[in-house]
């Protein structure tokens, strides 16, 4: 017995379609990527030969315009999957659950390079690569909590049990990053305020030009493999639930016989 | 290693993992686009 995809669907993986396009980009994706090239050439130019070496940091500094860039557009994306799963528990709408996942996940890749770029920058600035510092390991936290996400995903291969699962969990990551943002001002600790987000920022001239630009490229960037990883989600999506179908439309048959 | 080491060293890593990351959703988007009727992946 065929199943209604293969009915509906001559494609297969032997007979590759020609009609629509053969991967996650489309028009929008492309400008923007080219948006964000443009801009990662323009930054990482200003980073190293425009922009001067910090009086305190030295040439650390132009660390700083990845690290900084990075983790701030982590927590957007943090934003985004919470407000994700809080709308899949609201609407119980598959979309929802893919944004949410999508941006976790790119979240988690920015948020582990957020780490390790810190501690590249912590063994020139401090001597150590790591100190178990309340902005360190509440941000390692957040990390781990993060990859929790994405492990709770795999639990179940019901999209409805996946999202709900996946979704409580959405729902602790913004109060981890309020947590984290706020750790330098809780409890001591050996990492320096905030630089830019204060009455008085620490940079000023071309260095705060640089950061800024560099914040909104990195925000370019995680649009672009934003979208893409959403559509690479719904796409397996759709291959998942036809290969149940088959599966289911195969033990019907086999009954059947 | 002196300070542009590590600061190479930093960029070189986020380059390093992002191009890989992209490269990653890139391909496997474009084998799984193949087994997906077109109607189903008409982005706008």
């Amino acid at each position: 017995m065929t199943s209604k995809f293969a009915v509906d669907l001559p494609i297969s993986a032997d007979q590759p379609s020609l009609a629509g396009p053969s991967g996650t980009g489309s028009g929008g994706t492309r400008v923007l990527g080219a948006l964000t090239l443009v801009g990662i050439a323009l930054v990482a130019f200003l980073a190293f030969v425009a922009t001067p070496a910090d009086s305190d940091m030295g040439d650390t500094v132009r660390l700083i315009y990845v690290h900084v860039p990075i983790v701030s557009v982590a927590y957007l994306g943090i934003v985004i999957a919470t407000i994700g799963s809080i709308a899949f528990l609201w609407k119980r709408s598959e979309w929802w659950d893919l944004v949410a996942s999508s941006s976790a996940e790119v979240s988690a890749v920015l948020m582990g390079l957020t780490l390790v770029v810190g501690m590249i920058w912590g063994k020139p600035t401090w001597g150590v690569y790591w100190v178990w510092d309340a902005r360190l390991t509440s941000t390692l936290v957040l990390f781990l909590l993060l990859l929790g996400y994405q492990a709770v995903r795999r639990t179940s291969v019901d999209p409805w049990v996946r999202g709900k699962r996946s979704a409580i969990v959405g729902l602790l990551l913004l109060p981890n990053v309020l947590i984290v943002n706020r750790s330098v001002e809780w409890w001591r600790s050996l990492h320096q305020e905030p630089t830019l987000l204060r009455l008085d920022p620490t940079i000023e001239g071309l260095q705060l030009f640089t950061l800024v630009l560099a914040i909104g490229v990195t925000a370019l960037m995680f649009v672009w493999l934003a979208v893409h990883r959403f559509r690479l989600a719904w796409l397996q999506d759709r291959v998942d639930r036809r290969l149940l179908v088959d599966a289911i439309e195969d033990r019907r048959s086999e009954v059947t016989v | 290693m002196n300070e542009w080491g590590y600061v190479i060293a930093g960029w070189a890593v986020s380059a390093a993992v992002l191009v890989a990351y992209a490269l990653w959703i890139i391909l496997r988007g474009r084998a799984l686009s193949k087994e997906v009727p077109p109607e189903d992946r008409r982005w706008m």
